[in-house]
């Protein structure tokens, strides 16, 4: 594309007016409005994977507008690192905090309007100022690629090794320090989930508790101490489906009295089979 | 050592002790009652002393001036004349005996360090008063001497009668002390100084401008000071404090005090005609009226009070007429003989186990469990009622005589319608005098019904005492009016004939008529059983005297009156006696006058305080609360609220940098 | 080319995250809006280094360089962001932004309940 705007831009130097539309200003033009337009999509979808998705298209975009730039190192960093990886994590996390899957009524909160007013206010402003300030300033964007991977690699490793020694240890840091807050949180949630398992499995001793008529009368309330006191083997669980939300308990001790109430819970929560274990877990601490 | 050094060591003695007593009393009791005894008898010998070398002749003056203090100079002086030396005499013997008195009074007090220390203290101001020079050294130990009074009044501050009476008596002579600072400050400013010698000087070359205002406002201090009407109603009540202090300060000292300090300005007065009317007007009120009063009281206690009112009437009444030699005469010895009084009446009490007369007129044989007392009381009664030959009688017959004197107009000292007004009111107390007296002695004395209950004797120190005071009381009015003049102004002292003759009658026929009343009612007294007696007789005299107070009012149903149809007041006075019992309704007529409006205005104040001035408090505390509950829901916690709003204020920042950057 | 184009196109995208940030109500879509705001960043670093590069004579390839710097801090920070999210999720049992508000002035209804509920859950796991 760098090529096809090549004459262009060499024959009216001097004579671009605002607005005149070369071959990459076009490309760029309508590349930009479909990351606009992913971008404007990403943050206002009620659905939250979609969201991710959409965020894929708008990275996606950014790193064809990297390459209309001639930053082609840039672009395939983009490509790989933004959407290779960071979407991939934010769709775990989705996951892992059990984001609805479908549409979702409350995926903005009620300072909606206040966010849309400062967002379109900025936006003039800042659009204001740059379009002020640089109206006719032309790039020119012939001659030898200005970010292909030899330049960005001479240009790093040349005068920039401080920095990017310093970066990779801050990576470090970012490694060591998302391990430790997950490693926490698993430590604590490493027994639980085979006690639960074993509880909805059927043991002989949790029944006793599980039908328990407080418990089967008050659902939503149903006292943890009481629970935790009758059963032995369960406490792990048996405090957790005893604190589970009204519906999902209501339904597994007064529907079906006999099964577990970690899997009623399970099926509340959605079709994550591989997770279910966990996801019911963490039901039972919400 | 000069004279001058030992004036001044009679006041500090007492004090010095007073001082020492507060500060060892907890640390060293062992200390107290000599702390408490020796200082004053020693500022008695030291009076004694002084008023020998004084002897009458010229007045012994000096002044030191600690500091200058602006355009009238106050000093510490001296000025001692006769009436000077013997009142200081007079104190310092009624002091001492009140002291040892109390040793044995208050035998088994816990709180007799501080009293002893309070009685030092109120002699020493006495003494100071009484030797000053200089008015405003005078006020100070007239100011002193009504703290320890207050302080002394409510020594049973358990009962709610005693602290009831000592705010009434602080309160009614502080009324009394603001016109007396007033009168004080004009006396000065038109005299020019605050020394006695300067102030008589300014008085005799007719330097006073305003003297008819002066001695008004004089009036009204010593009107308090000295329980005259209508400022006389915190006495009776202040009997609700120990007899020794009753005998001491509410007696014959402090009250005198006012007295002395006309004594002392009398020519300040006698510039006014109207002063002197209106001081004659008001001890003929006084007298007469507390004479009726006494006649009613059930209360031994109370009807001494006002016998005690009365005689002061004739102190001020012989003041009216223009003879402070009568009047300091009968001063010192009604001092001698009513603190006798009060000291006897303490021992009867004691024995008794009642402050009632109604009680003890139904105990048969209280005079032979109180022999000293019995006796000591009886001279001391005849010398209140001016019996010849005691001492009351010269001092009473010299203030009649002087009132005859002025009103048969053989002198110009004071108008003629003053001396008319103090003799006939003189003569008529003499009458009521004379048959309270006998009432007291009959009904305390000669009781009918059962045995006194017997207590043992009583102690050696407080028979003793009455024995020491009895003897002025006896013998040395008839010595006293041959020498006194010399140390006076010199005027006669000698009781005329004519009043004389007329005083004395009228008092037997007060004391006949009361008599035969007391035969008339005493049958009755078996058929009314009444009386209530301490819980506590084998206890010292204060703790006995201090539930008799208490239980006067529940048993008979009033402080100052019994439900008794054997008095012999009761059927003298007839209809006036239920009057005369409540001190002819002043407290009633001061509460509607006074309380109850000024009850009403604070009730007014807290109403404005509490519901106008608080509205508008709460008003302004209301509109910052108002405004920080609306600021803090701001505080929502949602993170993204505030970038928000900080974000937005971000914007309209840089808008505004940006515009004013370039210009807009 | 104009540099106008993708300075506009940054700011508009920039603002786009700054919505999403506002409005958004999981933590997850705030920091997917975060990455948004970062990229806006990126392009603007680009553009302008492509249009220093050939200007001046003599330039640092700062732009590129920076634009590294950030993507790899982006990629730090969407680690430890969710590590974060997913720790307060496992405590409060809940990632809505709105939610965790126990720097509020008095006691929201919700705040305290589930939270209670969060502690004591964790009790009863910490016996377990």
């Amino acid at each position: 594309m760098s090529l096809a705007s090549l004459p262009l831009t060499v024959a009216a130097p001097e004579t671009h007016g605002f607005l005149s539309p070369t071959g990459v200003e076009i490309a760029f033009l309508l590349v930009g409005l479909v990351t606009f337009g992913a971008a404007l999509i990403t943050v206002t979808t009620r659905q939250l994977v979609h969201a991710a998705l959409w965020l894929v298209v708008t990275l996606g975009g950014l790193a064809v507008e990297y390459l209309l730039l001639t930053a082609e190192f840039i672009a395939w960093v983009q490509v790989l690192i933004y959407v290779g990886s960071v979407v991939v994590l934010l769709l775990f996390g989705l996951m892992l905090t059990k984001a609805p899957i479908g549409r979702s009524p409350d995926a903005d909160s009620g300072n909606r309007w206040a966010a849309l007013t400062v967002a379109v206010a900025s936006a003039a402003a800042l659009v204001w100022v740059v379009v002020d300030a640089f109206r006719t300033t032309w790039i020119d964007l012939d001659g030898p690629a200005a970010g292909s991977t030899e330049a960005t690699g001479a240009s790093l490793f040349q005068n920039w090794v401080l920095p990017f020694e310093a970066l990779s240890v801050l990576l470090l840091a970012a490694l060591v320090g998302a391990i430790v807050l997950s490693r926490k949180a698993k430590a604590e949630s490493a027994s639980p989930p085979v006690n639960s398992r074993a509880v909805s499995g059927g043991s002989p001793s949790v029944p006793d508790s599980r039908n328990h008529p407080i418990r089967r009368k008050e659902p939503v309330t149903g006292t943890r101490a009481t629970t935790g006191s009758g059963s032995t083997t369960g406490t792990g669980s048996t405090p957790g489906t005893a604190s589970t939300p009204g519906t999902a308990s209501t339904t597994s001790a007064g529907t079906a009295p006999g099964a577990g109430s970690a899997t009623g819970a399970e099926s509340a929560a959605g079709a994550k089979p591989a997770t279910a274990a966990e996801s019911a877990e963490q039901e039972g601490a919400r | 050592m000069t004279t001058t050094t030992l004036a001044v060591l009679v006041p500090l003695l007492p004090f010095l002790g007073a001082a020492a007593g507060l500060l060892l009393g907890r640390t060293a009791p062992g200390f107290v009652r000599p702390l408490a005894v020796l200082p004053t008898l020693a500022a008695l010998v030291l009076a004694a002393i002084v008023a020998v070398r004084q002897g009458g002749a010229e007045a012994v003056n000096a002044a030191t001036e600690l500091t200058p203090t602006g355009s009238i100079p106050i000093e510490l002086a001296l000025h001692i004349d006769g009436f000077a030396a013997l009142v200081a005499v007079l104190v310092g013997l009624v002091a001492s005996c009140v002291q040892i008195y109390s040793t044995g009074y208050l035998r088994d007090d816990p709180r007799y360090p501080s009293y002893a220390a309070l009685v030092s203290l109120f002699t020493s101001a006495m003494l100071l008063v009484v030797y000053s020079g200089d008015l405003m050294v005078l006020l100070v130990g007239w100011e002193v001497m009504g703290i320890c009074s207050y302080f002394l009044v409510g020594h049973y501050w358990e009962t709610p009668e005693a602290r009831a009476a000592s705010i009434k008596a602080f309160l009614v002579t502080k009324l009394g002390d603001v016109p007396f600072l007033i009168g004080l400050f004009a006396l000065a400013t038109d005299a020019g100084s605050f020394r006695i010698t300067k102030v008589l000087g300014a008085v005799a070359s007719g330097g006073l401008d305003h003297p008819t205002l002066i001695a008004l406002l004089l009036l009204a201090g010593v009107a308090g000071k000295s329980a005259q009407f209508p400022l006389h109603t915190w006495l009776p009540d202040a009997m609700a404090g120990p007899t020794p202090v009753s005998a001491l300060i509410h007696a014959a000292t402090m009250v005198a005090a006012g007295v002395y300090f006309v004594a002392r300005l009398l020519p300040v007065f006698e510039a006014s005609q109207a002063a002197m009317v209106v001081l004659a007007v008001m001890a003929a009120v006084t007298m007469t009226g507390s004479a009726l009063a006494a006649l009613a009281q059930d209360d031994i206690k109370r009807v001494l009070a006002y016998s005690t009112i009365g005689q002061l009437g004739y102190m001020t009444g012989a003041l009216a007429v223009g003879d402070r030699g009568a009047a300091v005469f009968h001063l010192l010895s009604h001092g001698a003989f009513k603190a006798l009084l009060f000291l006897a009446a303490g021992v009867i009490i004691h024995a008794a186990g009642t402050n009632s007369l109604a009680a003890m007129s139904r105990m048969g044989h209280l005079r032979d469990r109180v022999p000293d007392a019995y006796w000591t009381m009886t001279v001391a009664l005849l010398a209140l009622a001016a019996i010849p030959p005691f001492s009351g009688f010269f001092s009473k017959e010299s203030v009649l005589g002087a009132a005859e004197h002025v009103a048969t107009g053989h002198t110009e000292h004071a108008p003629g319608a003053a001396g008319w007004v103090v003799l006939v009111a003189g003569l008529l107390t003499a009458l009521l005098t004379a048959a309270y007296a006998t009432r007291l002695w009959l009904l305390a004395f000669r009781g009918q019904g059962a045995e006194a209950p017997d207590h043992g004797r009583e102690p050696l120190t407080m028979t003793v005492v009455l024995w020491v005071l009895a003897v002025p009381s006896l013998a040395v009015g008839g010595l006293a009016y041959r020498v006194l003049p010399d140390w006076f102004d010199g005027r006669d002292l000698t009781p005329t004939l004519t009043t004389s003759v007329v005083g004395t009658g009228v008092a037997l026929v007060g004391g006949i008529v009361t008599y035969a009343a007391w035969r008339h009612t005493t049958a009755l007294a078996a058929r009314v059983p009444l009386g209530a007696v301490a819980a506590h007789p084998e206890g010292d005299a204060a703790l006995v005297e201090a539930e008799a107070i208490a239980s006067h009012e529940p048993a008979y149903g009033d402080i100052a009156y019994a439900p008794d149809p054997a008095d012999p007041g009761r059927l003298l006075l007839g209809p006036l006696h239920r009057h005369a019992a409540v001190g002819f309704h002043l407290d009633a007529v001061y509460s509607a006058l006074f309380v109850r409006p000024v009850q009403a205005g604070a009730a007014l104040v807290r109403f404005l305080d509490r519901e106008v001035v608080e509205t508008y408090v709460r008003g302004a505390g209301a509109t910052p609360r108002a405004l920080g509950w609306a600021v803090r829901r701001a505080q929502t916690g949602n993170v993204q609220t505030y970038v928000s709003a900080l974000l937005a204020g971000t914007v309209v920042l840089v808008v505004a940098a940006v515009l004013v950057a370039t210009g807009a | 080319m104009h540099l106008a184009y993708p300075a506009v196109l940054s700011a508009l995208l920039f603002c786009t995250g700054l919505y999403g940030v506002l409005a958004r109500r999981n933590a997850i879509l705030v920091l997917m809006s975060v990455e948004l705001m970062l990229n806006a960043v990126n392009l603007n670093l680009v553009a302008f280094d492509v249009w220093l590069s050939r200007t001046a004579e003599e330039t640092l390839h700062s732009g590129q360089a920076l634009t590294l710097f950030t993507i790899a801090i982006a990629a730090a920070e969407i680690g430890i962001g969710l590590a974060i999210v997913l720790a307060v999720y496992r405590n409060r049992g809940t990632s809505d932004i709105d939610r965790l508000r126990d720097t509020a002035e008095g006691h929201e209804p919700d705040g305290p309940d589930s939270d209670g509920d969060a502690t004591a859950a964790e009790k009863a796991e910490a016996t377990a």
